[in-house]
């Protein structure tokens, strides 16, 4: 990594006469370009010294102590993680329903999308609307398509299972049922599948066209050219979308707690605390419990510590997306 | 030559045959992929302009057309203000955001200094960082320092320091602009600032506008921020917040719950056609261009 943007000329040390003037120069010119790196750097110093590394340590800081945000914190030493990861009832099954999410909720996602990404690439009449419907659901505000859904899926009256009773299928109850509640949001997320699309739509367009002729000409088959050669050839694509899938689904927030909202009744005004994770804690997640733990049971100090899980898992797979993939970070260095 | 003629023409007419099975069987497939992306939002409609009774029976399209259900929903306490609250929130983030985030992608792709590649490893782990991991010490200092709960300030000042995702795409396309035209800007004495404002920003247009439209999408679609900061006082709720709670009151209303459903995706979609191009472009270059 260089350090300035000087012209060679510039940068070498001169071995002529005026040496001490030149490099006099040469200092002061380094300043300023240092002054102007900050210059154009500050806004976001700012923010990642006050947005990133403050709360972070501050985190830190109350996850070893017992605070309500009216007394004063207490020290505490580990005992929110003890209480966390032996007696907090909510953890595991939390975590258990994030990993359900990474294996099936990751995967539908992937394959469907790229199977979504090579029927647009397919597609001679029409394509500009196709592509366009196939990628409107995307769009939609997660608090808008999820209530949708939940009307959708309703088990007494929703469309999806009337169409399901006509044509002789069981009518599952979806969101008010613990084993379906997930693939019902798994159905909300396969239905806003828009990004992966277009992703693997550019993916799949850059695969070099002669590879497939020369393919033909040997004689292999539709799939045979599936496997030899789009998927190696889109390989580093398909990572990428899991990595940054199972980095969704850590972080998945707004979808379950709203769908387990309005499926159980439970609103805003109606005087009943709402304890995320309708039904049977089968739709919860780790962010989930920051927010109960921190905003309705008051114990900062166990959601620092849940928090700092969500950071630890995050941070993981960053790390691997970025060693992985080190096309993500580019060229330019 | 007179032998082979007839076998020649059977092939093309055999290969011409696969082509349009293929071509049927892609154009079915296309059909019924398209049916389910497009078919929620029919019945999301069909729903939201159904009478009250019939929107609790099994029917799938209305007897008679309520478009007065719509009206309803705006005569709703508080939509409006949830409206112009959605639009504040969305509009100044996003001018923020992009103000405060071109100069620190410029200096990631153009400038060369001690600590570059750091930085950039830092924005990274900022875009991946969940909210939820820092928003006790933050909700602390908003509400207990600045006093500052039961406002969107809290959401809305923060961006003022540069968000991660959009340095993050601005940077990868800058990264696409030749040197060049920078070193010859510089040669000619052209001060850093005039470059970006000059030279770099008309050619940044499209991955601006991208960041512009991500932005506004963010903050009109945020739940989590109004919910921590704006739930005590419904004068500070966005439609994404609202929207919940019109489902509480209106707690057997389906068809009004679905009409608020689609006057806050709406907006969205209508952005969405205007600017598609933009759009799409976005997507590639944060998720594909490296």
């Amino acid at each position: 990594m260089s350090t300035d943007t000087l012209p060679a000329t510039e940068a070498a040390p001169a071995a002529s006469g005026s040496t001490a003037a030149r490099r006099n120069t040469l200092r002061s010119r380094r300043r300023s370009n240092a002054l102007r790196t900050l210059a154009f750097m500050s806004p976001w110093l700012i923010g990642f010294g006050f947005f990133f590394v403050y709360p972070l340590v501050s985190t830190v800081y109350f996850s070893l102590m017992k605070y309500d945000g009216l007394n004063a914190p207490e020290w505490r030493g580990l005992d929110n993680w003890e209480y966390v990861f032996t007696s907090f009832p909510q953890f595991w099954p939390a975590l258990r329903n994030t990993l359900w999410l990474c294996v099936v909720m990751v995967s539908c996602r992937v394959v469907f999308g790229l199977g979504i990404g090579m029927l647009i690439t397919k597609i001679k009449t029409g394509a500009g609307i196709f592509r366009t419907l196939f990628y409107l659901p995307f769009l939609a505000p997660p608090v808008a398509a999820t209530l949708a859904f939940v009307f959708l899926l309703n088990p007494g009256t929703g469309p999806v299972n009337t169409l399901l009773e006509a044509i002789g299928l069981p009518a599952p109850a979806w969101f008010t049922d613990p084993a379906w509640a997930k693939p019902a949001l798994t159905l909300l997320a396969v239905w806003g599948i828009g990004d992966l699309m277009v992703i693997f739509m550019a993916a799949l367009l850059d695969v070099p066209k002669e590879q497939y002729e020369a393919a033909e000409l040997d004689g292999a088959n539709g799939r045979q050219r599936f496997r030899h050669i789009t998927l190696p050839n889109i390989s580093p694509i398909i990572l990428f979308a899991v990595v940054t899938g199972i980095i969704g689904a850590m972080q998945y927030y707004t979808q379950p707690i709203v769908a387990s909202k309005v499926a159980s009744g439970v609103m805003g005004g109606s005087g009943v605390t709402f304890v995320p994770g309708y039904p049977d804690d089968s739709t919860l997640t780790l962010p989930q419990l920051v927010y109960s733990l921190g905003f309705s049971q008051f114990n900062y100090g166990a959601a620092c510590v849940v928090a700092l899980v969500l950071f630890a898992f995050s941070m993981a797979f960053t790390a691997l997306l970025m060693r992985r993939r080190g096309g993500l970070i580019g060229s330019g260095d | 030559m007179t032998l082979t003629a007839p076998v020649t023409g059977t092939a093309a007419r055999r290969a011409r045959r696969t082509a349009l099975l293929h071509w049927i069987a892609v154009h079915s497939l296309g059909i019924a992929a398209a049916l389910f992306f497009v078919l929620p939002f029919v019945f999301v409609v069909l729903t939201s302009l159904m009478s009250d009774q019939q929107a609790l029976t099994r029917d799938l399209t209305p007897d008679s057309w309520h478009f007065g259900n719509y009206l309803k929903v705006f005569e709703t306490e508080g939509f409006l203000t949830w409206w112009k609250n959605s639009l504040l929130y969305a509009g100044l983030g996003t001018v923020l955001v992009v103000v405060s985030s071109l100069p620190v992608a410029y200096a990631l792709a153009k400038f060369r200094f001690r600590g570059r590649h750091l930085s950039l490893l830092l924005v990274i782990s900022m875009m991946m960082l969940p909210p939820q991991v820092v928003i006790i010490p933050m909700y602390l200092f908003w509400a207990q320092q600045m006093d500052l709960s039961g406002s969107l300030w809290p959401l809305i000042i923060p961006m003022a320091f540069g968000d991660a995702f959009a340095i993050f795409l601005l940077r990868q396309f800058l990264l696409t602009i030749p040197d060049e035209y920078v070193e010859a800007a510089r040669i000619d004495g052209c001060g850093e600032l005039r470059i970006l404002l000059r030279v770099v920003l008309p050619m940044a247009k499209p991955a601006v506008a991208a960041v512009a439209l991500f932005q506004f999408f963010y903050c009109w679609n945020d739940y989590f921020g109004p919910q921590i900061y704006a739930s005590e006082n419904p004068a500070a709720w966005t439609l994404s917040y609202g929207l919940e709670s019109f489902k509480g009151a209106h707690h057997t209303d389906w068809n009004l719950t679905m009409a608020a459903t689609v006057l806050v995706m709406a907006p969205v979609i209508l952005v969405f056609f205007f600017a598609q191009k933009a759009f799409v472009e976005g997507v590639t270059l944060t998720g594909v261009k490296g």
